[in-house]
């Protein structure tokens, strides 16, 4: 093993736990055994106790903490200033072990699709209960925990300030990974609100609207202590995307529990109404959850690998205004040819096809801060992973608005093509641009010279983009294929195919869906392995790429 | 008010708030003054660490 530590510790100074937190800490603790005491159903009951074992969890680290003696203080960086770090590397590791999690969750419902038999005829496992698994695996454990663990980092570094509310920012953390435990959970044992991506039932949503203001707090606390005069732009885009998913979580998920003590409620909304509200929930969790939050990490840490400052800092004022006043507009091109009043469907059309405008601009933006270290894209596979996830972001937002087009959503809605579309998002924009992110982060939040291999970044890299190909060109091929069987009458004028031979004809399509979705699993346990032996310390030992005198391109800047 | 009302002004008064919206961040985009404040931003990534 091979040292690869940066820093020293700084001086040892003792702990305290603190007595509010640890008072409200055993507060959530009552009110879990009361939950499970007077629950009406056994989920409930589960959840509650959960609730409680969390709290006594909570209380036990933070009084063991005061018993520690004492610990290192943390590194000063300027005058004055330390960076709470501890929370952004337990986000790296929740990051680290849901993409496995997550992913694995989802190739399994792929062969589902194949082989049905895989649902081992039991009713925890089937894919109604997995697929909801697999979402919020992805997008809310996964990518949630990478906004959590980069937001935090990027608000200090850019601040230049501590993180705020001491311990409410661990707090965030803690709590929004019970809520993603308390999701997945319920999601097996059969509870669930069906409202696509808001699956989790009021109890479950009471408590993310807790944490999530929490969170906000933090957030705006930081940016009100910040030294430096001007808010970075990464930290508009936080910001928005923070505000708009508590507007988005609290609005669509109103409803009214049959029982305080039951898992089941009703929406306040019905029909069309509860339709429109859920489709511009979802529509602008893609556009704010999985778009302006990684945007904020394109504009940080691409700068910050490249060693470049942002190509036009003013373009990305245009690019985030008129992102976000156009993205809350485009939910109804969800409703295409349904019951939504006709206007409204073009509206939602109008606004996805100008949003091509600000995703282009986003994307040029991006790409054009590597003026300059062109060069890095042959020597450093991380920067390499930076651009295939902005160009894939310039491909599924260029894919999007022509999906969203009425005329082109009667063939594709419904279709696979619609699956393969999110996964050109999610595949290759949010999971490369989040890998390449931990792979920039880890080094430097453990203090590490360099990764342990970077050998290993580029198999991660070919295997998942090789993954992603297989993945949507497949379904592009079925997708377009059902959507034109569906459409398709004899001389009569009649069907011509019934729907489940339009099933049975995508099943090598679903094979070499299910494969591609392998490759990028694996991808991302080479990923994990790879960051367990940076924290650990080891460096690989490799040969140097031959065509690079003397670069070193992995060295965690050090200035 | 009534839902016909409110569906006639509610073009107008869309297109009047985007466009003086847009206006206005090109405004403040573009502002002289504010050239070196976002030039310097440009960089703010690069400074420490």
């Amino acid at each position: 093993m091979t040292d690869n530590r940066m820093v020293e510790a700084g001086p040892k100074r003792p702990a305290q736990s603190n007595p509010w937190l640890i008072g409200l800490l055993a507060i959530g603790g009552f009110l879990g055994l009361f939950l499970a005491a007077k629950a009406k159903d056994g989920v409930m009951e589960f959840h509650g106790y959960l609730f409680m074992a969390a709290a006594i969890a909570g209380i036990f680290a933070s009084v063991s903490k005061a018993f520690d003696g004492p610990k290192a203080a943390p590194v000063e960086r300027g005058p004055g200033v330390t960076y709470n770090d501890g929370v952004i590397r337990a986000g790296v590791i929740a990051s680290m072990l849901w993409a496995v999690v997550g992913l694995l969750a989802g190739d399994f419902i792929a062969w589902q699709l194949v082989f049905p038999e895989l649902n081992l005829d039991l009713p925890w496992t089937t894919f109604g209960r997995l697929r909801p698994l697999h979402t919020s695996a992805v997008i809310f454990a996964f990518g949630g925990n990478v906004l959590l663990c980069t937001s935090f980092h990027v608000v200090q570094r850019t601040c230049k300030a501590r993180l705020a509310g001491g311990p409410a920012g661990w707090f965030v953390f803690w709590g929004y990974n019970l809520f993603i435990v308390i999701a997945a959970t319920g999601y097996v044992l059969g509870v669930t609100q069906s409202k696509e991506y808001a699956e989790p039932e009021w109890y479950a949503d009471l408590w993310l609207t807790v944490v999530w203001v929490v969170y906000l707090l933090v957030f705006l606390g930081t940016l009100r202590k910040r030294t430096e005069p001007h808010i970075y732009v990464a930290n508009w885009f936080y910001l928005a995307f923070i505000v708009t998913v508590a507007m988005l979580h609290i609005v669509n998920n109103l409803a009214l529990p049959i029982s305080l003590f039951g898992s089941k409620s009703v929406q306040a909304f019905s029909g069309v109404q509860d339709a429109l509200t859920q489709w511009w929930y979802g529509h602008n969790a893609v556009g704010f959850f999985l778009t302006a939050g990684f945007l904020a990490i394109m504009y940080y840490y691409v700068p910050k690998r490249a060693g470049r400052p942002v190509y036009s800092y003013r373009l990305s004022i245009v690019h985030f205004w008129s992102l976000i006043f156009l993205y809350i507009w485009a939910g109804p091109h969800h409703l295409h040819w349904t019951a939504l009043p006709d206007w409204a469907q073009t509206l939602g059309m109008v606004f996805s096809v100008m949003l091509w405008m600000p995703s282009w601009g986003g994307m040029i933006n991006g790409l054009m801060t590597l003026s300059g270290a062109w060069d890095k894209l042959r020597t450093d596979p991380v920067i390499r992973m930076f651009v295939l996830a902005i160009a894939f972001y310039g491909m599924s937002t260029f894919e999007g608005p022509v999906m969203s087009i009425k005329a082109v959503n009667s063939l594709s809605h419904y279709t696979d093509w619609t699956v393969g579309h999110v996964h050109s998002g999610a595949l290759g924009w949010v999971g490369m641009i989040s890998f390449a992110a931990l792979y920039y982060l880890t080094p430097v939040m453990w203090e590490r010279t360099r990764l342990y291999s970077l050998k290993l970044v580029n198999w991660h890299f070919w295997i998942a983009t090789i993954g992603i190909l297989l993945y949507i060109t497949a379904m592009w091929v079925s997708g377009i294929m059902e959507g034109l069987m569906w459409r398709a009458y004899d001389a009569q004028g009649f069907l011509e195919y019934s729907f489940i031979e339009t099933v049975e004809v995508k099943q090598p399509f679903n094979i070499i869906r299910a494969v591609g979705g392998l490759l990028y699993l694996l991808g991302a346990v080479v990923m994990a392995y790879n960051l367990w032996r940076t924290v650990r310390g080891d460096v690989a030992k490799e040969a140097e790429p031959a065509l690079r005198p003397s670069v070193v391109t992995d060295a965690a800047p050090a200035e | 008010m009534t839902y016909e009302q409110l569906s006639s002004i509610a073009p107008t008064v869309g297109l009047i708030f985007f466009m003086v919206f847009f206006v206005s961040v090109i405004a403040y985009t573009f502002w002289p003054r504010n050239r070196d404040k976002f030039r310097r931003a440009a960089k703010m990534p690069l400074d420490e660490e």
